[in-house]
């Protein structure tokens, strides 16, 4: 494979294409409302409308509106269907040479889409995640080339340092310190690890970029193995992800039929293999340390740090571990710059975020937005508030490892530093919404529940801590507590977090804590006096 | 190999390179609360009893290596407060009655709660249904005793080097097991060694017929079967 070879691929797909493309969603959201059905109809009803030669349609990865599916879009009118069932198929079809169409219209204008900057997302419901052909006409795998033949692994490095991007798995440790470090550590093999074990309840963003666009994580792994001089990757995805797991696992035999993963990348030096280890439904395997642990073959749980993976990861050899979304920024800052990158977002944390909104609110979905960019925005703009004219009570970012953040303070642009300080987390990327019916003394039962569920049983805070919490927030919902429960549950949870051994346990309290903090009054009402 | 200088209460001592806190503060004549760290075993942070203050930060003294400088607390009311936390936690977590144990007066679990001023337990009894497993000639199991400090576990991988222990399930349904779940006396792995026994910190492992009281451990005999093949090459 070389840069003509790659340009050849791209200029046969734009030539193979028909003038009007239907795009039909076949992410997972959509999958589960029958989108298969719709394609196959939509199929159906451009042979029996004459129409091959003009139109063709495509399955592609998710545009975002999860909960206004299943979708379809024509493009290039920028035409937007929702909700859309197989019978409405023959008249989308009709629609292009202007009959009436049964399907529900999308907006496209409307802030939810208008207000995105999609860079993660940016093919998102553009090209079938199953063909590398549209993922190379999409400019794919130039990135790539471009670092290996313009650019040394120093350079690359150095790119990355200078884009500000920050680890998108939560923690937010600068990617480019982190590379730096992995290129550094002594040992005679790297390894680069692609962490895919999305747990958080209400989180589903690296899920639907890898079903919508595996050649972006692929291409971003790539390009960290030619910087950090790693040979071989694996990406780590959860068991309940099958759809996800199918196409990575098709975009790799893609990649390695072209011969962009394998020996003498653009025949380069540069050898790298990907594998994919499926995780089986522990929680705690995202931790990084757990996940080494899970792709080793061992029990999934954690071990103390240091040593870091970055020194001593995989079999003790120095690892990159990064998140899906945050190997898929990579390209794109290899290909626009690092000085654009670093114009987005704030000071501290540049870039986007992509964000899965749920719960109660009006326009369920994923989104991308710029870093900086108000929870109110995000909540009321774009997510149009909670339905049924309800008012929205709390945000809960970050899911179990985050916290609760009051409507009153909406107003917190979303940064890593701004929802720390207001005691969340960025987290992967979930916000799940509450409005006024929801008890906030129940949410944080909920999530103690899931936190002492996953718990591995290693160290003894979080092993039977959470167990303890869980149980004394149990009283208090049975209103059967009284306040020396509540300096209990106090000191439990400080204890909790200030002794675990690993993320899981750190974090597990957080929810107990910022509901304590800015919803006091509804523990108050179920305590005995 | 440099040595390192660092504060432990406020008093300068020097450590090797590469030791652990626990190591250099017991050199030093400071002695730390451990459960699932003993002598001669890998260390695995696990119990988070050793947990001291490093400048503010708090970190098990027996996986944290020893660094110039480092400025560590071994002892604040915090560190004692937490400290008696998990092992009322542990008490909570099982089956612990002294009463009737074999290890009573020789457990560490015991020791821990004496020096810890540890007199009641303050949570919910989780009160779990545990086996006692004594299908084995020798040895009897009693998980109402076990602390899933793993001691057993890596005594069997790491010294007899045959790993009839490990863990499955998880949080506070984890368990012990040997081999691939069986009961004890048919596991094929097993050869009868002991060394579990003597890792074991409360009566969880136990020799048969041993009664209230009986059953001391020996641990420290692991640290001399591995210092003796160390020297012995």
């Amino acid at each position: 494979m070389d840069l003509h070879e790659l340009q050849q691929i791209a200029r046969r797909e734009r030539e193979r294409r028909r003038r009007i493309r239907i795009h039909c969603c076949t992410s997972l959201g959509c999958h589960a409302s029958n989108a298969i059905e719709i394609k196959r109809r939509l199929e159906e009803a451009v042979i029996a409308a004459g129409l091959e030669g003009e139109i063709e349609v495509a399955g592609v990865g998710c545009m975002g509106f999860c909960g206004h599916g299943p979708m379809v879009e024509i493009d290039p009118e920028n035409i937007l269907y929702e909700y859309v069932s197989p019978d409405d198929a023959p008249s989308i079809v009709a629609s292009i040479h202007g009959g009436a169409c049964t399907a529900g219209r999308g907006d496209k204008n409307h802030p939810f889409f208008a207000r995105q900057y999609p860079i993660v997302r940016k093919n998102g419901g553009k090209i079938d995640p199953e063909r590398i052909e549209e993922y190379i006409a999409a400019g794919g795998y130039r990135s790539l080339y471009r670092a290996i033949n313009e650019m040394t692994p120093a350079e690359v490095i150095d790119e990355i340092t200078r884009s500000g991007l920050r680890g998108r798995g939560g923690a937010g440790y600068p990617t480019g310190l982190k590379w730096a470090t992995v290129a550094k550590s002594r040992g005679d093999r790297r390894f680069v690890v692609c962490n895919g074990d999305e747990g958080d309840p209400g989180a589903f963003m690296d899920r639907s970029v890898l079903e919508s666009d595996p050649h972006l994580v692929l291409e971003g792994m790539s390009i960290a193995a030619y910087a950090v001089g790693a040979d071989q990757g694996y990406v780590y995805v959860r068991g309940e992800y099958p759809l996800a797991i199918e196409r990575l696992q098709k975009a790799i035999n893609q990649a390695k039929k072209h011969s962009l993963l394998g020996s003498q990348i653009f025949d380069s030096a540069l050898d790298f293999r990907v594998d994919i280890r499926v995780g089986a439904g522990a929680f705690v395997c995202g931790e990084e340390t757990a996940l080494i642990a899970s792709i080793e073959g061992g029990r999934g749980q954690p071990r103390p740090r240091p040593p870091y993976p970055a020194e001593s990861g995989l079999w003790g050899k120095p690892t990159l571990i990064n998140n899906v979304e945050t190997f898929a920024n990579i390209a794109s800052i290899i290909e626009r710059g690092s000085a654009w990158y670093s114009g987005i977002g704030t000071e501290s944390s540049r870039g986007t975020k992509v964000f899965a909104l749920t719960g109660k609110i009006c326009n369920t979905g994923l989104v991308e937005v710029p870093m900086g960019m108000t929870l109110r925005e995000i909540v009321e703009g774009l997510g149009g508030g909670a339905p049924d004219g309800g008012t929205v009570k709390a945000v809960q970012t970050g899911g179990p490892s985050g916290g609760c953040i009051p409507a009153s303070l909406f107003d917190t642009p979303v940064d890593y530093e701004s929802l720390a300080k207001v005691g969340s987390i960025m987290g992967s990327g979930g916000m799940v919404v509450m409005d006024e019916a929801t008890n906030m003394v129940e949410l944080a039962k909920f999530y103690m529940e899931f936190c002492m569920d996953e718990s591995c049983g290693k160290c003894i805070p979080c092993r039977v801590g959470t167990v303890q919490i869980y149980r004394l927030l149990e009283k208090i919902t049975a209103g059967e507590a009284t306040p020396a429960d509540v300096d209990q549950l106090r000191a439990l949870c400080q204890l909790v977090r200030d002794t675990s051994l690993c993320g899981l346990g750190q974090s597990a309290p957080n929810p107990v804590i910022s509901t304590l903090k800015y919803f006091p009054e509804e523990y108050d009402a179920l305590i005995k006096p | 190999m440099a040595a390192k200088t660092l504060k432990i209460n406020g008093t300068m001592i020097s450590a090797r390179e590469g030791e652990s806190i626990l190591e250099a503060a017991r050199d030093s004549g400071v002695s730390i609360p451990t459960l699932c760290h003993l002598d001669g075993l890998s260390d695995v942070g696990a119990c988070r009893l050793c947990i001291v203050d490093v400048g503010g930060r708090l970190r098990p003294a027996c996986t944290t290596a020893v660094a110039e400088g480092m400025d560590i607390q071994t002892n604040t009311e915090q560190l004692r407060a937490y400290r008696r936390q998990i092992v009322e936690l542990l008490f909570a977590e099982r089956g612990h009655v002294c009463a009737v144990c074999v290890a009573s007066g020789h457990c560490e679990l015991q020791n821990l709660a004496v020096s810890l001023g540890m007199d009641h337990v303050r949570y919910d009894y989780l009160a779990p249904t545990c086996t006692v497993d004594i299908s084995h000639q020798r040895f009897g199991i009693d998980h109402n005793r076990c602390v899933l400090c793993t001691r057993c576990v890596r005594a069997c991988d790491e010294v007899e080097g045959v790993h009839t222990w490990d863990i499955s399930g998880r949080g506070t349904s984890a368990r012990i097991i040997s081999d691939l779940n069986q009961p004890w006396g048919d596991a094929e792995s097993c050869t009868s060694c002991g060394k579990c026994l003597l890792a074991c910190p409360t009566g969880a492992l136990f020799q048969r017929g041993s009664t209230v009281a009986e059953m001391e451990h020996a641990s420290g005999r692991i640290a001399v079967i591995v210092e003796s093949r160390r020297v012995r090459g």
